[in-house]
């Protein structure tokens, strides 16, 4: 029973594919990448190659295989070498390990091919004739498995966006891959003893290449030009699905809200400001802040306009901010944006008739100031029984508590107007 | 029949012009009448805005010529159309949207800056916008807009402004004040030229009392001056906010999107 359960437990895991590994990787990632597969050492599966390598260099045809046919994904084995690797880091830090890192494994593994390949030609006794082939065959190898590397790493920045600054090094691996390809083969060119050719066989192979190259070139063109096209179009389309989306689930439904509420001109009201800051706020915000709607603000501005909405909100009556200058929040400013809230809410109940709540907000300095004003029948605080704290408790309270000072006045046309001024804390 | 034609034609020409720097006198000199409510007072307007609905919305508002003296002479709704009619009618003034087919208001701005210059008859321009983005609104101003304001404006403002504008004045709205506030405040680069990059303390007090929602009357009280000093302070910034050169403004007003 035990077991079962036990089982049950590792079950449920996604089913795994084979993948190359990209992490600490020596050549291909193949045998990491097998090793994390088959649930075994890294090194074990290294051996195995090597050992295959011996017969007849099956090994290094198998190997060729896997590299060629499995597509590169991220994990394997954990490592054995913990400090060397480190792959769950951040992105950043494991971009640059990983980029060093194969630096070093590669010396190692070309070092291990060099010996292995000479055990091997010691081994195997070839023929005169074939034994002249193989330093040519060796470079076109080399060459290869440069490019095809360069393609995994092509394919792999795609994904994490390796900075500009690698292009030049990949240029120059492709480079010496094509270098060493063209070695190889001009190699075995004079080693067929048609070296007195060379010359026009190469000239022949630049014509037809041209040739190819004249012929295929602007359909080339038009197809990398028609695929990034295509891929613009697709990236619209996403766009527009979202556009589309958001338009259909908040502004269609709002309007229908208003439709059904036409009689009910505050509610009506209510409605399309509530949606147009919804609007505003999807349009305007930087990508990615969208979904934070539940968090907590962190910055002066974004309470102030949280705040503001809110009331909006529940009082129906519109609250027209405005905010120069931006800090982030610390005690005594948060307690002055509760006193601010206080007298938005105040302004909204008993001034609200008069139009807009005006909201002004200003960091200068280490000085934040706001003011809430609004255009209603204005009041005398000293008229104001002692025993209604609203006022004198969670605006001036509250802000004398924090160090603050807070003003009432009453504007000389009409309305009151609320400031509150306030020192930021010291950092 | 010459003698009849004749001066009425030359009252036709003259009149507009006379009313309205009688009625820019009468009203800086009482400083409580507030333009719009100077008797007889015209003022020949071009709507341009790509919504025919919000057109409509505003020539319903303020174009009953008899009770607000605005006149709307013609109506555009893209770059083009804009030029043309602007050309043709020679309006006073002309409320731009900032988002329009064809390059935006400040294509607008850009084609008829010579009507702007015109030292006979000025064509002046409001923004009227529904948008919030700074770069936008900073943008038009920089343009040659006399101000801002937003589609949210009462009727009774709007005519208040259009009329503002045409004495030349400046029209800030509570939220214009404060993106320029917010402009005028980041030096972190040493200013360009001194006079134009620094926004004097008073015009500082001016442009946060606006944005506070003081009206020029309240904020002429509230320091202690005439309206008359209010309205030259404000152009004063809007002066600096077209002229001066620094690439803060314009690196501010493309890197923030203020809402």
């Amino acid at each position: 029973m035990p077991d079962a359960a036990a089982l049950t437990i590792e079950d449920p895991r996604p089913p795994r594919k084979l993948y190359r590994s990209s992490d600490g990787r020596w050549l291909g990632g193949v045998a990491r990448g097998l090793a994390g597969h088959l649930g075994l050492p890294v090194i074990w599966v290294r051996l195995v190659f090597a050992g295959l390598f011996m017969a007849d260099g099956l090994g290094a045809l198998l190997y060729a295989a896997f590299w060629f046919f499995v597509p590169l994904g991220v994990g394997g084995v954990d490592a054995e070498r913990p400090p060397a690797l480190a792959t769950e880091t951040s992105p950043d830090g494991r971009r640059r390990l990983v980029a060093r890192k194969p630096d070093k494994g590669q010396i190692v593994a070309l070092l291990a091919m060099v010996v292995v390949a000479l055990v091997f030609v010691g081994n195997v006794d070839l023929s005169g004739g074939a034994k002249a082939y193989l330093w040519p065959t060796v470079l076109v190898g080399a060459g290869v498995a440069l490019v095809w590397r360069q393609a995994d790493n092509a394919r792999r920045a795609r994904w994490m966006e390796v900075g500009r600054r690698k292009r030049t090094i990949s240029l120059l691996r492709s480079a010496a891959g094509v270098l060493l390809v063209a070695a190889g083969v001009s190699g075995i060119f004079v080693l067929q003893g048609s070296a007195a050719h060379l010359g026009s066989v190469l000239q022949a192979a630049l014509a037809v290449l041209v040739g190819i190259a004249l012929l295929a070139g602007p359909y080339l063109v038009r197809m990398t030009q028609d695929l990034s096209e295509e891929r613009l179009m697709r990236i619209r389309a996403q766009e527009r699905a979202e556009v589309a989306a958001h338009v259909h689930d908040s502004v269609l439904h709002t309007l229908t809200l208003i439709q059904r509420n036409a009689e009910n001109a505050s509610e009506v009201r209510r409605l399309a400001r509530a949606q147009e800051r919804d609007l505003r706020n999807w349009l305007y915000k930087p990508e990615g802040t969208g979904k934070d709607e539940a968090d907590e603000p962190d910055t002066l501005a974004e309470a102030v306009k949280r705040s503001a909405a809110e009331v909006e909100d529940k009082h129906g009556v519109p609250i027209e901010v405005v905010v120069v200058g931006d800090c982030p929040l610390d005690e005594r400013t948060a307690a002055q944006m509760q006193a601010a809230r206080e007298a938005m809410v105040n302004a909204a109940k008993y001034g609200g008739d008069g139009g807009a709540v005006q909201v002004f907000a200003e960091v200068e300095g280490r000085t934040v100031f706001v003011s809430v004003r609004d255009r209603g029948p204005g009041f005398d605080l000293d008229s104001i029984p002692a025993d209604r704290m609203g006022v004198r408790e969670s605006i001036i309270g509250r802000m004398e508590r924090n160090g603050g000072t807070a003003r009432l006045r009453a504007v000389p046309d009409g309305g009151t107007e609320v400031e509150l001024e306030m020192e930021r804390a010291e950092t | 029949m010459s003698d009849a034609s004749e001066p009425t034609g030359a009252a036709g020409a003259v009149g507009p012009d006379a009313g309205a720097t009688g009625a820019g006198a009468a009203g800086a000199g009482s400083a409580e009448d507030p333009a719009a409510s100077a008797p007889g007072r015209r003022v020949r307007v071009v709507l341009v805005d790509d919504h025919r609905m919000f057109r409509t919305g505003v020539q319903a508002e303020i174009g009953q010529t008899e009770r607000t003296g605005v006149e709307v002479v013609g109506e555009a709704a893209d770059v083009d159309q804009a030029v043309t009619v602007i050309t043709a009618t020679r309006p006073e003034v002309v409320l731009l949207d900032v988002h329009l087919p064809g390059g935006g208001g400040v294509e607008v701005l850009r084609r008829c800056s010579p009507l702007m210059a015109d030292p006979e008859q000025p064509v002046r321009f409001l923004a009227l916008s529904v948008s919030d983005a700074a770069e936008d609104v900073i943008g038009v101003i920089r343009g040659g807009a006399r101000g801002y304001v937003t589609k949210t404006i009462t009727g009774t403002d709007l005519v208040d402004s259009v009329f503002r504008v045409q004495d030349g004045d400046a029209v800030f709205s509570p939220r214009l004040a404060g993106f320029v506030l917010d402009a005028f405040a980041s030096t972190d680069a040493p200013p360009v030229d001194e006079d134009l990059d620094r926004l004097t303390q008073r015009e500082r007090e001016v442009l946060r009392l606006i944005a506070r929602g003081y009206a020029y009357k309240e904020i002429a009280k509230q320091l202690f001056i005439s309206v008359k000093t209010v309205e030259s302070h404000v152009s004063a910034v809007l002066r600096k906010l077209q002229l001066s050169n620094r690439h803060e403004l314009t690196r501010w007003a493309t890197a923030r999107r203020l809402v």
